[in-house]
């Protein structure tokens, strides 16, 4: 075999790794979007928030300090501790828990019964609101994120690789991180599926996504649901954020990764979390190897860019309801 | 409170469970109900019948308390209830089906079932999250009641499907099993028999009477079919145009003629 039969699998990993990452963002909206009908904007800005609360707890940032430090004349920026990453994990988590709390009962609450583009358009709101309140929370400097999680190429797999491919092959270049966050990817799914599938609490979610009404009449409480629902939404935007953060820093352009869970979900559909998986896997997957075999070669590169969208849009032409999404048959 | 009395058929009707005392409900300037007062008895089944838009729907919301009256108290169990959301009221004890099917369409005939005892089921959200202690024998537990619910209703061969794909006959006997699970106090059936033919109507009626008669659950009925309301009903409560037109036994009813005019129309002249 050709040295470069080898490389196209390297990429196709690469591509299922980077997929996995697209696909914990896109898992986010699809969360809510099924127990709400919202599609909510802010997952991108979540993301971004809880990476900054981590790095912030993590380094001892004095929240506000800025602002502090302008009306009071004072010069504070950190307690002076360095908090270990895991109990920084925790205490974002409580944070985002709190925050879907906060969301619910002042937000949702008021919007109940509100056609879906009030609720989208007041999550647009919520967005821009979070990444203002993110940058005055903790500053708008890009941050270095590191929860302890190896990076750079795994060494070992490149040196047990290299004899594959004959004197031009140097074996599989893989990530280390990328590695890790397509495990973790895989045990957060899988823990999702089952508590939605064998507890009552799931299941109480699941009747909340089909119908208001009914839940209502066998005592779940819709608000209940939703802030459990934000929250769980709020603990994947976490991960995310530790998994994005760690690789490219955390900064601004961190809440824009939601645009690339956009036609992830076109793909998977907008309700299932199987879909979600499965259409990230294809996006990473396809963008590059099309970048791999067609675009380099014959279109001068730079098609990852595109790609994606490209293929949602042919989606919606032909498959509206995506790959797994609930296709609506109307009885008449 | 009055006395408990045995029916012919050998069903003990005791003291009152629920009063609804004055109710007006209005929705903007359109009055739904006016100024209506009624009982229910423990363990009766008392309907509720009334030409379309009476407001019989809108009796059973206040009940359930999807509609909260601008007037008027319920009496549930010897005590004021005040205004609370649905959810809480289904704790308390009532639960309901709807006239328009509301299912988890997505969800399989089990699971459907499984969201009645959701007022029974304890554990917290970490020991569910974990699938430690409690969660798993409380799931156990009340799996072993919902198939009762189901091996009662006849419906085994549907438990694993999806009920959206369930023709209309079964969906509505999946929503009674539902409200069935959560052991009701008080059980409220929104036209239960709309739409089915004969044969279903019958299976239906036997499945109401059996509730009934086997776990002595009080059960409020609303339905347009005359002949099966005299037929199951205790007593029944009339209503056209949001008002109480009359209120008795099944035969008591059938003689009023205000009822007899609601019904077949009185010549206007």
């Amino acid at each position: 075999m050709s040295a470069n039969f080898y490389y196209g699998i390297e990429v196709f990993l690469n591509g299922m790794m980077a997929g996995v990452l697209y696909s914990l963002v896109a898992l986010g909206f699809v969360l809510i979007f099924k127990a709400s009908g919202i599609f909510n904007y802010a997952q991108g800005v979540m993301a971004l928030f809880a990476a900054l609360t981590l790095v912030g707890f993590q380094n001892g940032q004095i929240p506000f300090s800025h602002l502090i430090n302008a009306v009071f004349g004072t010069n504070i920026h950190h307690f002076g501790w360095h908090m270990p990453a895991i109990l920084a994990i925790i205490f974002t988590l409580m944070v985002m828990i709190l925050f879907a709390y906060l969301v619910e009962k002042y937000v949702l609450k008021h919007l109940v019964n509100q056609e879906p583009i009030i609720l989208f358009m007041a999550t647009i709101g919520l967005a821009y609101f979070m990444e203002g309140f993110g940058d005055l929370m903790w500053g708008a400097d890009i941050k270095k994120l590191d929860v302890g999680i190896p990076q750079g190429g795994n060494v070992w797999l490149e040196e047990n690789t290299a004899f594959l491919g004959g004197p031009d092959f140097y074996g599989f270049y893989l990530d280390n991180l990328d590695m890790w966050a397509t495990v973790c990817a895989g045990l957060l799914v899988v823990s999702l599926v089952l508590f939605s599938q064998y507890t009552k609490t799931g299941r109480a979610l699941r009747a909340v996504a089909d119908d208001h009404q009914a839940a209502l009449s066998v005592g779940i409480s819709l608000r209940a649901i939703w802030v459990i629902v934000w929250s769980i939404a709020g603990f994947v935007a976490l991960v995310a954020g530790i998994m994005w953060g760690s690789k490219s820093g955390v900064q601004f352009s961190l809440s824009l990764i939601e645009l690339k869970a956009l036609p992830v979900l076109m793909l998977g559909g907008f309700t299932s979390i199987p879909g979600a998986i499965v259409g990230g896997l294809i996006i990473g997957v396809g963008e590059k190897m099309f970048e791999f075999l067609i675009g380099v070669p014959f279109l001068g590169g730079a098609t990852e860019n595109w790609f994606a969208y490209m293929l949602a849009l042919l989606f919606l032409v032909f498959r509206p309801q995506g790959l797994f999404g609930e296709k609506i048959i109307e009885r008449v | 409170m009055q006395d408990s009395y045995v029916t012919a058929d050998g069903r003990t009707i005791g003291a009152t469970v629920m009063e609804m005392k004055n109710i007006t409900l209005r929705f903007g300037g359109v009055t739904a109900i006016k100024d209506i007062s009624f009982d229910i008895r423990e363990g009766e089944v008392r309907a509720i019948i009334g030409p379309n838009g009476a407001g019989k729907s809108s009796m059973l919301n206040v009940i359930n308390g999807f509609y909260h009256p601008q007037e008027g108290e319920v009496w549930f169990h010897g005590k004021r209830r005040h205004a609370m959301k649905p959810h809480q009221i289904a704790k308390q004890g009532i639960a309901r089906t709807f006239q328009n099917i509301a299912l988890f369409k997505g969800m399989s005939t089990l699971d459907n079932i499984m969201t009645g005892r959701l007022t029974h089921m304890k554990s917290g959200l970490f020991s569910q999250t974990m699938w430690w202690g409690g969660a798993q024998a409380e799931e156990v537990a009340n799996r072993e009641i919902v198939e009762k619910v189901i091996h009662f209703l006849e419906i085994q061969a549907i438990r694993k499907t999806p009920v959206g794909r369930l023709p209309y006959g079964f969906q509505k006997r999946v929503e009674l099993g539902r409200a069935l699970a959560a052991e009701p106090k008080l059980l409220l059936l929104d036209e239960p028999m709309a739409g089915m033919n004969v044969e279903e109507k019958e299976d239906m009626s036997r499945f109401i009477l059996d509730v009934n008669d086997e776990f002595g659950t009080t059960i409020v009925l609303i339905e347009h079919d005359m002949g099966v309301v005299m037929d199951i009903a205790d007593r029944v409560v009339v209503m056209d145009y949001g008002k109480k037109i009359g209120d008795g036994t099944p035969d008591e009813v059938r003689n009023n003629q205000d009822v007899i005019d609601a019904y077949l129309g009185v010549a206007h002249d």
